[in-house]
């Protein structure tokens, strides 16, 4: 009887990878425990250990095959117990969940081609993943300026914890790569103290759930400093991490920070959607003067775009962006629900419905210009945020829409937004607490009475 | 650097390395304070001063014996009780009153407030509010200078109140860990707010609170400048060359309440008359200055007639300085291109 080894999931958010290397051939005995084959992710290279015993029967994916979905059978292995006596069902050991849970709330990391009115024509671009444009940013202002350094957990040795930060460490040395302590209360008011001196610290923060433990530091001691300071003391410091939902992590690793930060004065906030983006406003929010909250989302990380070629690439702080023209209704996003506002458009579309879809890109201070020059447009507002609907950055966009074009409105702005509860970890949960393009388009409906 | 006990007091005693330069500096500076603070004490019994006013009166050795150590370029950090290190650090009672009385010729335009002063010239950071914040903050501090190979060290002060929050020790495990230059100066003044340090503090030993990140403490008569000035100049010493942060544990008192609207009724009725009898740093170093001939009676009084002009000076300017313009508002929120 054979068991068939299954390509694993060796991240929350893995769908695919690389069998980069066998290391046991056909007719080879294994054990439970034995390393069998090696895995590139878009992250990290990873052993793969069997846990069943037996001789290899044969293997199924040949070595230096990409794009190797999760849940393929890659080998299999005769149980040598059972090769005489075939019974019913061995395969009960087997590590693989049920296909069902498989599918992740993004689709396959493709590649995504945006047009870019900001991009001037003939520039070349190169497709680059939004975990790597974070990187290149980084790495280019740390060339500019020899202030810029970068302190976090893992960032350094470990390459980051969602390898980031890979391959500062090498090039600037431990000096200006700083791995700390678990300890974001003290790194983070470290940090702030640095940019008091002068320096220009990027604090990475692990998840910015964590930043919880900081947030005094960001909010008492970055934010309000020069304030209080009649303008003598400044703190440039960018702080930066993944936000919001990631995959099936559960409540505590999964919150949305956009509306917390943007209710402050004297922060700035970003949180870019695609790879171009987030390289030109990283490398705006380093050059910042002030105090930078840049929320990244991890489900975005392993996603490549085309981002323009060079080091001089700089996006301005405060611009929304137009990602779809359209005449029926406005779409106002940031962060991944970007993707799911563009995929809503596409699906309006096809009912016959024109919807333009801004993409916020900074959350602090708010293009409230860009938004209401679109409502006068359209006459109708959705807004569509990952986090918590209560305060949240969609009430925001609809006051400044109140404000600015009331009399332009034909329909009640509807918000879509996470369900009012801490994100649950059953998939199906998940699902249901999450919004996605299906709620964004009914809300379009909703407004458009269509 | 292997892991010390720390030495406790190491019994010093007034050095005669003080000449009469720096011991008529020494009581002048810790006069001006006492007046400083008494006269806001009573710009806010006057309604002058709002909000809340943490006085320093009782502690002024701790600041002055530590700055007579220090060398240009040093940086000086505080909680809310900062009007002292102010003084200390040169920056002008005419601008620390005004703050007071929130005005625009004070050091923050009369946005901050007596918890809210910074001086990039003085090289002081504030003036926190949050309890704790300055430690973390005052590392980094230390950070950017080993970042910078200058030979600057950063000086974060914090109470016996602060010494129990979590982020002091965050920061003593990475300014251990890294060897950064930094001295931290626990203010031990019995109260935390109302709160004795035995009611607070499983340890109440303050010194030894850095024993296990290797952090070598010492406890020091903070009520006796020259003390104060011997260990700060050993501390900052070793911090300077390397050797990385040293703590200091001032035992010191306030005279007054934790704020102005404090009773301090936690506290034995003669308790502060006792200290100031037998322990007051102004009377201690006057005492001291005069049996060993540095100075005269005479010298003293046109100290206190100066201290008393500037003082006078100060409240006068932070009385007649407008109030910031309406326009001042939104300014400083960011920093302006």
């Amino acid at each position: 009887m054979s068991i068939e080894i299954l390509m694993p999931a060796l991240s929350p958010t893995m769908e695919e990878g690389t069998l980069a290397k066998w290391l046991v051939q056909v007719g080879d005995t294994v054990k439970s425990g034995d390393i069998i084959a090696e895995i590139e992710t878009d992250k990290a290279t990873m052993e793969v250990e069997t846990i069943d015993e037996g001789v290899v029967e044969a293997l199924l994916v040949a070595a230096g095959s990409q794009g190797v979905k999760v849940n393929t059978p890659i080998a299999r292995i005769s149980s040598e117990d059972e090769v005489a006596a075939p019974a019913p069902a061995p395969v009960a050991a087997a590590p693989a969940p049920t296909p069902v849970a498989a599918p992740a709330p993004m689709a396959a990391a493709a590649p995504v081609i945006l047009t870019d009115p900001e991009i001037p024509p003939g520039t070349a671009m190169v497709k680059v993943t939004l975990r790597d444009a974070l990187r290149d940013a980084m790495a280019e202002e740390m060339r500019r300026d020899p202030d810029v350094f970068l302190m976090g957990e893992e960032v350094g040795q470990y390459q980051g914890a969602y390898k980031v930060s890979r391959g500062l460490l090498e090039e600037f040395g431990d000096r200006r790569v700083i791995d700390t302590p678990i300890t974001e209360h003290g790194f983070a008011g470290m940090g702030v103290g640095a940019a008091m001196a002068g320096l220009k610290p990027i604090v990475e923060f692990m998840t910015m759930n964590f930043a919880m433990q900081a947030i005094d530091h960001i909010i008492n001691s970055a934010a309000k400093v020069h304030y209080m300071s009649g303008g003598q003391i400044s703190a440039p410091i960018v702080f930066r991490g993944p936000n919001g939902a990631a995959s099936r992590v559960g409540a505590q690793h999964s919150h949305d920070y956009s509306s917390w930060y943007g209710n402050v004065p004297g922060l700035k906030v970003i949180a870019p959607y695609d790879a171009a983006d987030a390289k030109g406003l990283l490398k705006a929010a380093i050059r910042d003067p002030n105090p930078v909250v840049f929320l990244e989302h991890e489900l975005l990380y392993g996603i490549e775009f085309d981002v323009p070629e060079g080091d001089d690439w700089v996006v301005p702080i405060g611009k929304a962006k137009v990602r779809r023209e359209g005449t029926d209704l406005t779409i106002t996003a940031h962060s991944r629900m970007v993707g799911f506002a563009l995929q809503a458009a596409e699906e309006l579309a096809a009912l016959g419905i024109s919807a333009e879809v801004i993409d916020l890109r900074t959350l602090r201070p708010l293009d409230t210009e860009t938004i209401i020059a679109s409502v006068k447009k359209t006459n109708r507002l959705v807004t569509a945020e990952e986090g918590w609907g209560p305060m949240g950055v969609g009430a925001e966009v609809i006051a400044c829409v109140i404000d600015g074009a009331f009399d332009w409105l034909d329909a009640p702005p509807v918000r879509v937004h996470q369900k009012d509860t801490p994100l649950p970890y059953a998939a199906n949960l998940e699902k249901l607490s999450l919004p996605n393009a299906a709620d964004i388009v009914a809300a379009a409906r909703a407004v458009t009475n269509r | 650097m292997a892991a010390k006990k720390s030495s406790g007091s190491a019994a010093v005693s007034p050095s005669n390395l003080v000449n009469r330069d720096e011991a008529l500096a020494y009581y002048r500076d810790m006069l001006l304070i006492r007046r400083f603070e008494e006269r806001a004490g009573q710009l806010y019994g006057m309604g002058l001063i709002a909000g809340f006013c943490h006085l320093y009166i009782g502690q002024e050795a701790v600041v002055v014996g530590m700055q007579a150590a220090q060398k240009a370029g040093d940086q000086v950090i505080t909680g809310y009780r900062d009007h002292g290190h102010m003084l200390a650090c040169g920056m002008s009672p005419r601008e620390i009153m005004a703050e007071l009385t929130g005005r625009i010729g004070g050091s923050s335009r009369g946005k901050g407030g007596s918890m809210h002063m910074f001086s990039k010239e003085a090289n002081f950071y504030g003036g926190h509010g949050i309890v704790g914040a300055q430690v973390a903050l005052g590392t980094g501090l230390a950070l950017a200078n080993r970042y910078r190979g200058n030979e600057s060290v950063s000086v974060a002060y914090f109470g016996d109140g602060a010494a129990n929050q979590g982020q002091v020790y965050e920061s003593f495990n990475m300014a251990s860990l890294w060897r950064l230059p930094v001295v931290y100066v626990i203010e031990n003044n019995q109260y935390a707010m109302g709160t004795s340090v035995a009611r607070a503090s499983a340890e109440t030993e303050l010194f030894k609170r850095g024993i296990s990140f290797e952090i070598v403490g010492e406890e020091v008569d903070g009520m006796d400048v020259l003390a104060v000035r011997k260990a700060a100049e050993r501390a900052l010493e070793h911090a300077r060359s390397g050797k990385g942060p040293f703590l200091l544990e001032m035992k010191t008192y306030r005279y007054r309440g934790h704020s102005m609207s404090d009773p301090a009724k936690y506290r034995p009725k003669d308790e502060p008359k006792q200290v100031r009898d037998t322990r007051d740093p102004i009377e201690h170093m006057r005492h001291y200055g005069l049996e060993n001939g540095l100075f005269t009676e005479e010298d003293l009084k046109t100290i206190d007639r100066d201290v008393k002009e500037i003082v006078a000076d100060a409240a006068d300017f932070a009385q007649t300085s407008p109030e910031p313009d309406p326009s001042e508002l939104m300014r400083h929120i960011y920093v302006e291109a």
